[in-house]
């Protein structure tokens, strides 16, 4: 054994076609500084040809790789396997809950994805708005409109640590409204908030907050849908005494 | 009796396969796109992300270079949703830094790249994070882009005019009528376990580094040379534009800011084998300092990541380099004697637009078709309509 290096199992969710899943070990030596995604990879590349799994960018800019490391959604590209076990231990590596399967770790993002866009979710905002109204900026400020890509990786991680989402499949989702919120909160456009202000949108959240606890990009979700629980309410007032024209 | 489609398989759902894709079916042609992995599992999905101003390149690679800044300004256009475009700099922090100032000049000038000389101070007042012992510094029209939804992009622009992915299908072999043309591939489903054969008019080998374990199998070769290098993520962004190195290419000298990130980038050296590249902890190291380097800031983070990534480069050099950045399509008609078979390799993510277009040319005159390249003016598909069940795209 390479000095410094532990012995890992990865217990790997297996899942092919109609045939029942299976988990299946995979004894590894690793570095425990090296991530649970290379592990991953590294399983593919000198065991086992056969698994799939969703991987890109390999530094949390894509959103791709989330998955259940040990029970926990986990954005597995920048997850240092030191952080989810010790030496001898065992790594459980499954898909994402409340998306379907297609294939191993591979979960279909198709619904998911269709939400964002319905959520009109920004790919890219002002810098000077990108963060989260009650975060102190990054830096200062140069005046200039810089843009930069949106917190918001599309990991799918918040759909499913919510228990929420676990047993009404209709429900919009921690991602999307969260995306309404933001969008909202930088364009003012009222039609939004007539798609979420209703009992699959930001009623159905049971406040539970999962959804930020997994988070990997500080979207923080359970937040922007309480707020947007307070502008759904203002505008409803607003309408009562028709200040909204 | 309705004239059937020519049909294309592309091998490769990274950039170049997925902007060919595009690029062929709104020609008209029937696409199919196959993956042993997801969109952009391979060189793709790890690039640095760098939008290229072509700066880098205008002083030993011109033509690279100019190709950059013509594709920069495209993509700009086409693919606005997921490019960063807050500019870059150029910066001076030693002595052979300067002495590199003037053939930079010139180089920008003779390529068509707009540079600006700024005056140190104002440098810094615009980023504050920049480090003080800065000499010179040049605007350049650098952007960042997120590399995983620029591929999904093309894809979803390809599958809104009828091309078909197939992600997770593995090539296992060319098929061929025995007389040395290529008729179509054998597949693997790797979400199935199943095996079938896939029939084509030409098949288009996109597989970038890969390129030449692919034409093992059937006999054919291109020189291409895998040239990994390593990029590290931190986990603040420090500054808005890119940073570059004012100075001929070498290890960790351009830093990009990406989200909430910076990410420094990178090394060059060949391999053999890239299916897993292991992190080198050296590098790593390296890279930390180079950071530094640019933006002393980087000190106080902590890194998110750490990844490798295999450049497809073309030829063979003492050091990769030494290599142009630059693409080229192979006609295995050509080179091989091999019909149906075209391999498109090297090249940079700046420049995927071209790549295909030139790709699609070649592809269109083997299968004697007049159509021509219409990729270059109207914005791209939203990225997140790759996903969209099929039967719904139009």
């Amino acid at each position: 054994m390479t000095e410094g290096h532990w012995h890992v199992t990865f217990c790997i969710y297996r899942k092919k076609g109609d045939q029942p899943p299976f988990y299946q070990d995979f004894p590894l030596e690793v570095d425990p500084d090296e991530y649970v995604l290379d592990g991953i990879e590294r399983i593919w590349a000198f065991h086992d040809r056969s698994l799939t799994f969703r991987h890109a960018c390999h530094h949390s800019t894509c959103g791709a790789c989330g998955m259940l490391v040990n029970g926990v959604e986990k954005l597995t590209c920048i997850t240092p396997i030191r952080a989810v076990t010790k030496n001898g231990g065992t790594i459980r590596v499954e898909p994402l809950r409340n998306f379907p399967v297609l294939s191993d770790l591979v979960v279909d993002m198709a619904e998911f994805y269709l939400r964002m866009e319905q959520a009109h979710a920004l790919q890219v905002v002002p810098v000077a708005q990108s963060t989260l109204p009650y975060e102190p900026p990054p830096f200062p400020d140069d005046g200039l409109p810089h843009q930069r890509l949106n917190d918001c990786i599309e990991c799918g991680m918040c759909v499913s640590a919510c228990p929420i989402a676990l047993t009404a499949s209709s429900y919009q989702g921690p991602a999307a409204l969260a995306a309404t919120q933001q969008t909202y909160s930088l364009t003012g456009e009222k039609s939004l908030l007539s798609l979420v202000d209703c009992a699959d949108g930001v009623w159905r959240c049971h406040s539970g907050f999962e959804c930020t606890a997994v988070c990997p990009s500080n979207v923080d979700p359970a937040w922007r849908i309480m707020e947007l629980r307070r502008q759904v309410i203002r505008h409803r007032i607003q309408r009562i005494f028709h200040q909204d024209r | 009796m309705t004239q059937t489609k020519a049909h294309v398989i592309i091998i490769g759902a990274g950039f170049t396969g997925c902007a060919l894709a595009y690029d062929l079916a709104r020609r008209g042609l029937a696409v199919t796109v196959v993956d042993r992995g997801e969109i952009a599992s391979g060189t793709s999905g790890r690039t640095h992300g760098l939008l290229h101003s072509g700066a880098r390149y205008c002083v030993n690679d011109q033509e690279s270079a100019i190709e950059c800044i013509h594709e920069n300004i495209i993509l700009r256009k086409i693919a606005h949703q997921c490019i960063e475009y807050n500019g870059g700099f150029f910066v001076a922090l030693n002595e052979q830094d300067l002495a590199y100032q003037a053939r930079f000049e010139i180089g920008a000038q003779q390529c068509g790249i707009e540079i600006d000389a700024i005056h140190p101070q104002k440098a810094r007042q615009l980023e504050p994070n920049l480090n003080p012992a800065v000499l010179a510094v040049y605007h350049v029209p650098d952007g960042v882009f997120d590399p995983l939804r620029l591929a999904l992009a093309f894809a979803a622009s390809a599958r809104f005019f009828g091309a078909e992915f197939l992600p997770y299908h593995e090539m296992e072999n060319f098929l061929t009528n025995g007389q040395g043309t290529v008729t179509g591939i054998k597949l693997w489903n790797r979400l199935t376990n199943a095996h079938s054969e896939l029939k084509a008019d030409l098949v288009v080998n996109a597989t970038g580094a890969w390129a030449g374990m692919i034409l093992k199998k059937i006999g054919a070769s291109v020189v291409v040379t895998p040239t990994p290098g390593i990029m590290v993520a931190y986990n603040r962004r420090l500054i808005n534009r890119v940073i570059n190195r004012l100075n001929e290419p070498g290890d960790g000298d351009i830093l990009i800011p990406q989200r909430r990130m910076v990410v420094i980038g990178t090394t060059s050296y060949e391999a053999e084998e890239v299916d897993y590249i292991p992190v080198e902890k050296e590098q790593a190291i390296q890279m930390d300092r180079d950071a530094i380097s640019l933006v002393p800031g980087v000190a106080t983070c902590n890194r998110r990541g750490v990844y490798m990534s295999a450049r497809p480069l073309i030829g063979k050099g003492e050091a990769g380099r030494s290599l142009a950045r630059t693409f080229k399509c192979f006609d295995h008609r050509e080179t091989d004697g091999i019909e149906g078979l075209v391999t498109i390799t090297g090249g940079k993510a700046t420049t995927c637009r071209l790549m295909a277009e030139k790709t699609a040319d070649l592809v269109c005159q083997k299968l004697g078709l007049t159509a021509t390249c219409e990729t270059a003016c109207e914005p791209l598909r939203s990225y997140r309509e790759y996903y969209r069940p099929s039967g719904v795209n139009r």
